[in-house]
């Protein structure tokens, strides 16, 4: 499916159902990271249950150590 | 007055009342590699009144390529950063105070550093340290201005005690061992830009301009820039800006004697009180077992059974050369005992 990473549109495979499984595929699964769908924050617990659709727009930020 | 200020002070933002602000300023900088440098000599042009910039490490060749305030000198004669950064900024400006701190920052002197300042820039290379300022920023009510870079990606973000949810709030947890680790080296851009928005806030911040809980990220190699309003992390039981706080941070003294630096294969100790060690003393004592002993005012260098040493006069050391922190404590034992 289609949806709008970070300001762009991208093309993500289709077994990919949840804000988990989209970290997973962008492996930054064991990252800090935090996640908005439609503009709105995804708190972790729902990292799982909450499934993505078509068009969603996401922007994801992890945390990085480095300085 | 020489009008070196004049294009700050006809900024509207600022202005000639904001400049006298930025004047009247303490900003405490923790860290004094890429982020810091940029950040120290943005602020330092500014007219910041007094800078406070504290490190533990010294300059090597490879922080050259983007840590701005050093030359070539400073990492031939192993200039501790926060020195090094000092001599530059006060040829930069002469009308400001710099305070240099070589130190490592810990949850038991970290409140004594920061204490009295008006913002805190963060510059540090981990999340350990950040933690650790986190908490007593939002302890003493002082904002606090996260920034961090690695490749050509960076992010920042204003932490404002009583107004936005903290860094604890944000990383709830310290990453696993090894995540933490940046080793995919950084280009001086993804540095300039993270730090030029770090220093921007630091100006609204010390201008009283308002500032939002957002998170701002960029990735300059691909032209991307992302923006997430953090306001629902904020966490009523966060350990740090919570109800009831207990600052974790401010009693881990004893987690991080040792410490293995980041990309760096080096392993940091730091003895459990703090030392004045006689550096003269210490390399006639190793002149039998050690070998190219350089010492210079603020360090002695050696190499040590096919290890890199660098003992500074506070009694801590950098063992180059590993990542095993039981081997480095038995080198260590063996030189300082
Ligand atoms: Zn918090």
């Amino acid at each position: 499916m289609t949806v709008m990473l970070n300001g762009k549109e991208v093309q993500i495979p289709d077994h990919i159902g949840s804000v988990q499984d989209l970290l997973t595929y962008y492996e930054l699964h064991n990252r800090i990271v935090v996640v908005e769908v439609n503009a709105e924050i995804v708190l972790k617990e729902h990292y799982t249950s909450l499934g993505l659709s078509q068009g969603d727009r996401i922007e994801m930020i992890h945390f990085v150590g480095g300085g | 007055m020489n009008g070196r200020y004049s294009r700050q002070e006809l900024f509207p933002p600022i202005g000639k009342a904001g400049q006298e602000k930025i004047q009247n300023s303490k900003v405490a900088i923790i860290g004094a590699g890429a982020l810091g440098s940029a950040s120290a000599e943005m602020l330092a042009r500014a007219g910041v009144g007094h800078i406070t910039i504290v490190d533990r490490d010294y300059v090597e060749w490879s922080n050259l390529q983007r840590q701005q305030l050093y030359t070539e000198r400073d990492a031939e004669e192993q200039i501790p950063k926060a020195e090094a950064a000092k001599n530059r900024l006060k040829q930069i400006n002469s009308g400001i105070t710099i305070a240099s701190k070589v130190m490592d920052i810990h949850g038991m002197n970290i409140e004594a550093v920061i204490k009295g300042h008006t913002v805190i820039v963060d510059a540090s290379d981990n999340f350990e340290t950040r933690l650790i300022v986190n908490d007593a920023a939002v302890k003493q009510g002082i904002p606090y201005i996260y920034g961090a870079c690695v490749g050509s990606y960076g992010l920042t973000y204003p932490v404002i005690p009583g107004q936005t949810p903290c860094l604890q709030c944000l990383i709830d947890h310290l990453p696993a061992q090894g995540m933490t680790c940046d080793t995919a080296g950084v280009i001086s851009p993804a540095v300039q830009t993270t730090a030029a928005y770090q220093v921007t806030s630091t100006l609204k911040v010390i201008t009283g301009n308002s500032l939002e809980a957002v998170i701002q990220s960029f990735d300059m190699w691909n032209g991307q820039h992302t923006s997430i309003h953090a306001r629902r992390l904020l966490n009523k039981n966060c350990p740090a800006c919570g109800k009831d706080p207990s600052f974790p941070y401010l009693n881990y003294e004893n987690l991080t004697k040792t410490a293995v630096l980041c990309g760096r294969d080096t392993v940091q100790i730091r003895p459990a009180s703090h030392r004045d060690l006689s550096l003269e003393e210490v390399s006639l004592h190793l002149k039998e077992a050690a070998e190219k002993i350089k010492v210079t005012p603020y360090l002695v260098s050696f190499i040590y059974e096919n290890h890199r040493i660098v003992l500074f006069k506070d009694g801590r050391a950098l063992i180059h050369g590993t990542n095993d922190v039981s081997t480095a404590k038995g080198i260590y034992n063996r030189i300082v005992g």
